[in-house]
């Protein structure tokens, strides 16, 4: 690159434009930045250039790969933005349909008998198996998951507030000497306060589990919806997805849409121990995990190596709080645990929990609550 | 005195830290733009000591704040020295027999005398000055919050006292191991780098630079080992702190090159799970081979 293809501040504001469409969240205090540090750096260096940008522009290892690519595109070859957007509309028409599908698989003839389902009980809706609803009562069960009212687990914080019983507050107490003429005549005290500990939650979207992807990712948006900073959700399948960011949207179809956007493998294969030591390797062991209520939705059928599947589960059990596992299948009468998965999973877990109807998810929110 | 990138990689690399273009570049323009360095990365590339040699290339005090879960403003920022304040209280009580004018006492309460300044404050009171802002990840959001304010303005303010203000802004590093994600509002202040592991060519300077026995052999072998290490998915891949120990180590007992013998040996140093010493133990002779 040479200066003449630099042009001027327009030139720059351009770039971040395109950069800002190409996915990367550059706001206009960014660009302000970005203006500045251009002044400050020589253009004519295209590695400065390059730096200035980078530096001011992005906020996200995520953003880096999509920052190389646009200034690679911006400021060295002829500016053709065009390729990536066809190329992003691509990527969502053939994920898209995938999630819409996985929302209303059973419903084939069904339709029909809304009327009776409009009547239906709330108690009987509340056993069902989420994988044989019909249309309808999908519909249904959209309202009811919005009723959920989540009570998130405490953990001690080291934080402190003022109370009855407790440690002597000594600033407080000074301030009440004061008052009274010097004489220590009110002690006051604090204790430490509580903060909402960590939820994560693991949901397995293979396709065998794919009758449930939807719901599962709508209690996990109510959730999500209830502690938008202390709810992680990832996707599992044959690899693993953040949606987190995706979930925390007010609107629950918003977030859907955004969430199936997101997720690149929805119903494929699983690899429980490979997607599960990817979580690990770049959130749990970092951080996301630690002293956090894990719950992993899965049914289990694993088709990597179950051994790995285990040591990724003593490893996120050293990690975390409390490890729950979540079976669709575990409410069905007849269940044993007798998968590969399962079966190298259930040493390192403290329970192993059914999730196949909102009342079983209703006290799995119960036992999240008291881990 | 620096007057471009190139300027402050020179100064740098005089107090022993080798900044590539994009750290050299990113330092530069924090300090003219006045605007704090937000550094991620995996741990073990330089976030912390980058701060440290900043503050002795650029001869300036260095002012740290370890952040932790529930850190608040009276540790971050300024706490009022109770017992003395207590002390003080009952010397004009005696000198005046008794009798206290509260408002003519607290006057004299919440004065300097009195004010403890934790880091923050202590980097406004000095600056000029580099301010570590260490693993902001594990603080909590509403400390984040906190920031905003100090990081925008270099101002804080106290009730009882008033407005203390930065003659110089500092040159504040924050840095994140990401162990969660720390608040877009307080990333939007600062400058975004991300630093990678070194190249093998730059490890084998850092190491030589950083370790005066060191060989180049020896230093090389180390750089080698430790970048196959680091593609062998363990859990913790070791940073550059660990190549430096590793070489430390091997110095320590009198080894002048690094082959399998002296790798089971030293392996400690550059691996802290067990798992990963297993893995790699039973891989040992095919990665000296």
């Amino acid at each position: 690159m040479d200066t003449e293809t630099v042009g001027p501040l327009a030139g720059y504001a351009g770039f971040a434009a395109a950069l800002r469409e190409a996915g990367v969240a550059c706001d206009a205090r960014r660009v302000q930045a970005y203006l500045a540090a251009v002044a400050e750096v020589d253009i004519a260096a295209p590695t400065q250039l390059y730096w200035a940008g980078r530096l001011t522009l992005c906020s996200d290892p995520d953003d880096l790969p999509l920052y190389e690519e646009a200034f690679a595109r911006w400021f060295e070859v002829e500016p053709a933005p065009r390729g990536r957007t066809a190329n992003q509309a691509e990527r969502r028409a053939r994920i898209a349909p995938l999630i819409a599908s996985s929302g209303g698989e059973s419903d084939g003839g069904e339709s029909s008998d809304s009327l009776r389902v409009a009547a239906s009980d709330h108690e009987i809706l509340r056993h069902r198996d989420l994988a044989e609803l019909t249309t309808a009562e999908r519909e249904h069960l959209r309202e009811l998951l919005a009723t959920l009212h989540p009570v998130l687990p405490q953990r001690k914080s080291s934080r402190r507030a003022p109370a009855h019983h407790g440690r002597l507050d000594p600033s407080r107490t000074l301030r009440a000497m004061l008052a009274d003429g010097g004489e220590p005549v009110r002690l006051i005290r604090s204790r430490g306060g509580t903060r909402a500990r960590r939820v994560v939650l693991l949901i397995d979207v293979s396709g065998s589990m794919s009758p449930y992807a939807d719901a599962l990712l709508r209690f996990a948006h109510v959730l999500t919806r209830a502690n938008p900073a202390g709810v992680e959700v990832f996707t599992l399948g044959t690899r693993m997805t953040r949606v987190s960011r995706q979930l925390r949207q007010r609107d629950p179809e918003l977030a859907m849409l955004a969430a199936g956007t997101a997720v690149p493998d929805f119903a494929g294969g699983t690899r429980l121990g490979e997607t599960l030591r990817v979580f690990l390797d770049r959130w749990g062991q970092r951080g996301f995990a630690r002293r956090a209520v894990v719950t992993v939705f899965s049914d289990g059928w694993e088709r990597g190596d179950p051994s790995l599947l285990g040591d990724q589960l003593a490893r996120l059990r050293r990690l975390a709080h409390a490890v729950f596992w979540v079976n669709p299948h575990a409410g069905r009468e007849g269940y044993a645990p007798v998968q590969s998965g399962i079966v190298a999973a259930l040493p390192h877990i403290d329970r192993l929990l059914a999730g196949h109807s909102l009342a079983t998810l209703e006290r799995l929110l119960g036992e999240i609550a008291d881990a | 005195m620096t007057e471009s990138p190139e300027d402050l990689a020179v100064a740098l690399d005089a107090v022993g830290y080798l900044a590539d273009e994009g750290l050299a570049t990113a330092g530069f323009l924090a300090m003219r733009l006045h605007r704090p360095l937000f550094c991620e990365g995996e741990p073990g590339t330089g976030k912390t000591s980058l701060a440290l040699a900043l503050a002795s290339a650029l001869d300036l005090p260095l002012v740290r704040l370890q952040c932790h879960e529930g850190i608040d403003a009276a540790q971050a920022l300024y706490e009022w020295d109770f017992p003395r304040q207590l002390l003080h209280l009952r010397a004009l009580e005696a000198a005046e027999g008794g009798r206290l004018d509260a408002e003519t006492a607290e006057r004299s309460l919440y004065t300097e005398r009195f004010l403890l300044a934790r880091p923050l404050l202590r980097a406004l009171t000095t600056a000029p000055c580099v301010l570590l802002i260490d693993e902001i990840d594990r603080a909590d959001d509403e400390f984040e919050a906190f920031l905003l304010e100090l990081l925008d303005e270099y101002t804080v303010t106290i009730p009882e006292y008033g407005e203390i203000r930065a003659e110089t802004p500092p040159l504040v590093v924050l840095t994140s191991n990401r162990t969660r994600e720390v608040h877009d509002a307080l990333k939007r202040r600062c400058l975004y780098h991300w630093l990678e592991h070194p190249d093998l060519p730059r490890e084998v300077q850092i190491l030589r630079r950083r370790i005066p026995g060191v060989s180049e052999a020896m230093a090389e072998q180390v750089a080698e080992a430790v970048h196959r290490l680091r593609a062998m998915e363990l859990l913790k891949p070791p940073g550059t702190a660990e190549s430096l120990d590793w070489a430390r180590a091997l110095l320590a007992l009198g080894r002048d090159e690094l082959d399998a013998a002296a790798a089971a040996r030293t392996l400690g140093a550059v691996l802290k799970y067990s798992e990963d010493l297993d893995r790699v133990r039973a891989k040992l002779d095919a990665l000296f081979a």
